[in-house]
């Protein structure tokens, strides 16, 4: 792990500017940000480690624990909201045994809710590693998830 | 373009994406290999939900929610002798009448789409689509026929106002930044485009790209500036995909780069990925946030026009009120200043969306009526229901009821109604939403979106939401209301940004047009629209005909009963899933919830 991240920073110049891209790349490798990786950006920056990890910590985006194998990202947009995304959000929980937002055990499952998708148009609707399903019902639901299952959860 | 030339449109915007267009595309091309029609994608039509969505030009055939095993049929039409495909026209959702061809829906033909105008109809991907419509002209324009004076001052005559929702005269925020000293000065596009329940932004972005990077170019040019940023939210992979693809072409052009076009100008723009949150839409917390710091925004003064980006000199204006420059620079001030209202000029794009037969974009002249955008346009409320309210401008706007229908779209007017424009937001709410679970809503995301910098907005919020999760969870009490009233007051005049300063507007406008709904949750212990579960109970009645649909289905037992028989629910055991609700067959429809004090007791 070490290494990857001495490899992502190579790519960089070391600026303070640099942080938040560089989060980003270490969390696009390694799915989440270890803790000693931003030790590792803060004497790449040259900034104190308390602010990397205030940066780190102030944006939604970041994750400091592994993800599951597959990532499903709710939207609780408002018009998501208003046509059903908490029964959605509920199915989806409840499917892979979790009782809410978070990482299943067997690191199977990642379910997360996000602010809004901009597939508003397609209320409700969710991402399953990236790909946008609209226009959800539980049943519909129940259908996507028992798809990802039968693939093996990969 | 030879006369009887075809060419088909693809949509590949996100919401058409993820129906699988890529797929119908490919597929298209394969049928139509060798023939000389045409088959190209293009960003966002705006009708989403109707997607995915294939375009005949030049006719202007219009084929909605099209399958891959419809592509042999649309095939067929294009080299054979057949008409077209008449099962993939858009059906009117009030006639029920299949309507051949996009200029005729009411949807497009009631809009008017200047900003809009390319979405949809060139390939985001090619610059050349941009070059054959025009682009870039405006840029030419500006570099050898202008001054920046010139250009400065046509962006203050056209009167166009930031399309990010503050409504600041974008003309006045380029001169300041003109004037400002100092010889590095930066261009930023706001592209966090945060509210939930807006993808006007992402649309532009994704179909249209080039007209954003020449609005920069053309403001850059215009206050002197040497580099931009886009700062786009990391939530919109295919915007920022597009836009690098764009920054790229333009750079191979000449358009973008050094020596600009070969007139000695020198800007470039880099993207910034924003990193989930919300408060970075506030001008001086996106700087932070560029700089490398938590996304906290500052007091004001110094505005960013005169410290900005690195303590620069610094424009940053919404995606919108980029694509609007070209506009204004190609046809002149005067024609721009002609379209809207006397204070809002030009169109305003609204994402519509929420509980509406058409939801989508839509582009719409200022000054024209919710009732027009939302039934003539909107095509009204889904399923008959009845119309309760409609939210503008986000978790910053305010929910309007039927008496505002009326009401202009313009900055001035939604502001004094008690919302606002925001940056585009427009979201229908119905008789099935609660205005009390719809404030608690947007408490809940302003809460969390609070950076936490201002006691005001910090505790404030928390504390509102508290009150609003009691009354909806039914601990609602007497002076809640006059509570809620007071908090609102106070976070809205002490926050530091617009984001505490709008964040109470929710619970302000439904406490003004919807107070008795917030009496019936704590006095009645109803909730009228029976969405809160805590306040509602399901209960079957006795015209049920033992079917055991909904016996089989609750997760939890709760439901006894044996066949041919009526059902009974537990109380105690049910957790309110709504299941029996939505599997009791519409014909027989014996599950009742209700709400309120009486119910519970004979419940």
């Amino acid at each position: 792990m070490e290494e990857s991240v001495q490899a992502i920073l190579s790519r960089f110049e070391g600026k303070r500017d640099e942080i938040i891209p560089i989060l980003q790349a270490v969390q696009d490798t390694l799915s989440y940000i270890p803790e000693d990786s931003m030790s590792a950006i803060a004497r790449f920056t040259g900034v104190p480690a308390s602010q990397v990890y205030g940066v780190a910590t102030f944006y939604a985006q970041f994750r400091f624990t592994p993800t599951g194998k597959n990532t499903i990202m709710v939207c609780r947009g408002t018009a998501c909201h208003v046509r059903g995304a908490p029964a959605i959000l509920e199915e989806i929980t409840s499917h892979v045994g979790l009782e809410t937002e978070g990482t299943t055990e067997d690191l199977a499952y990642t379910v997360e809710t996000v602010a809004c998708i901009g597939c508003c148009a397609l209320a409700p609707c969710i991402t399953i590693n990236e790909e946008v399903h609209g226009n959800l019902t539980k049943k519909k639901v129940r259908k996507i998830l028992k798809e990802v299952n039968k693939n093996g959860g990969e | 373009m030879a006369a009887n030339k075809r060419t088909v449109l693809i949509c590949r915007g996100t919401g058409c994406e993820s129906a699988k267009s890529p797929v119908i595309q490919a597929a298209l091309e394969t049928e139509l290999q060798g023939s000389d029609v045409e088959v190209k994608f293009t960003g966002c039509h705006g009708m989403c939900q109707q997607g995915p969505i294939v375009i005949i030009e030049p006719e202007g055939t219009f084929y909605a929610q099209v399958r891959p095993d419809d592509v042999p049929k649309i095939a067929e039409s294009l080299i054979g002798e057949g008409g077209p495909v008449e099962k993939l026209f858009y059906k009117d959702p009030v006639t029920n009448e299949g309507i051949p061809t996009y200029h005729d829906i009411p949807f497009y033909s009631k809009q008017k789409r200047l900003v809009l105008q390319n979405c949809g109809h060139i390939n985001p991907e090619d610059i050349e689509d941009y070059f054959a419509i025009g682009g870039y002209k405006a840029l030419k324009k500006a570099l050898f026929d202008l001054k920046p004076d010139d250009i400065i001052k046509a962006v203050i005559d056209s009167g166009l106002r930031g399309r990010g929702g503050g409504g600041f005269p974008t003309g006045l925020k380029w001169k300041f930044t003109q004037q400002a000293s100092g010889d590095v000065k930066y261009v930023l596009c706001n592209a966090d485009e945060g509210d939930p329940g807006a993808f006007m932004d992402r649309s532009v972005l994704e179909g249209d790209p080039h007209a954003v990077l020449e609005g920069m170019i053309i403001a850059a040019f215009a206050v002197g500036a040497q580099r931009g940023y886009i700062y786009c939210r990391a939530e919109y992979p295919l915007a920022i995909k597009r836009l690098h693809i764009a920054i790229e072409q333009a750079r191979e052009k000449g358009c973008l780069g050094s020596n600009i076009l070969g007139s000695g100008f020198d800007f470039d723009i880099e993207i910034f990925q924003g990193a989930g949150a919300f408060v970075c839409g506030e001008e001086t917390a996106l700087i932070a946030s560029i700089e490398g710091h938590r996304g906290m925004p500052r007091s004001r003064p110094p505005y960013p026009a005169i410290s900005g980006l690195y303590g620069k000199p610094t424009v940053l204006n919404n995606v919108k009120t980029y694509a609007n420059i070209h506009l204004i620079i190609n046809h002149g001030a005067e024609w721009f200043a002609s379209i809207g209202t006397e204070k809002s000029k030009g169109t305003a794009i609204f994402a519509l969306t929420g509980k509406i037969a058409n939801s989508g974009l839509v582009e719409v002249p200022m000054g024209i009526t919710l009732r027009e955008i939302i039934y003539d346009i909107g095509g009204g409320v889904l399923e008959k229901k009845e119309f309760k309210a409609v939210q503008t401008g986000g978790p910053s706007g305010g929910c309007l009821p039927a008496s505002f229908l009326d009401t202009p779209v313009d900055y001035d007017s939604l502001i004094e109604a008690g919302s606002m424009m925001g940056s585009g937001g427009m979201v229908v709410m119905d008789e099935d939403t609660c205005m009390v679970d719809v404030a608690r809503y947007f408490l809940d995301f302003t809460e969390k979106e609070s950076c936490g910098k201002c006691v005001p907005c910090r505790l404030g919020t928390r504390q509102m939401l508290t009150i609003l999760e009691d009354i909806v969870e039914g601990r609602g009490k007497p002076g809640d209301i006059e509570l809620l009233e007071d908090l609102a007051l106070g976070v809205k005049a002490g926050s530091l940004c617009g984001l505490g300063q709008t964040a109470p507007n929710p619970v302000l406008t439904t406490l003004r047009y919807f107070q008795e709904e917030y009496e019936a949750h704590i006095f009645d212990q109803a909730c009228p629209a029976k969405q809160c579960k805590a306040l509602i109970s399901y209960h079957i009645l006795d015209s049920c005909v033992g079917c055991g649909l909904c016996l089989r289905n609750c997760s939890i037992n709760a439901i006894t009963g044996e066949p041919k028989k009526q059902h009974w629910i537990d109380q105690d055991l049910c957790i309110k899933c709504g299941v029996c609700y939505e599997v009791c067959p519409p014909k027989v429809f014996s599950v009742e919830i209700r709400t309120g004090k009486t119910e519970k007791a004979t419940a």
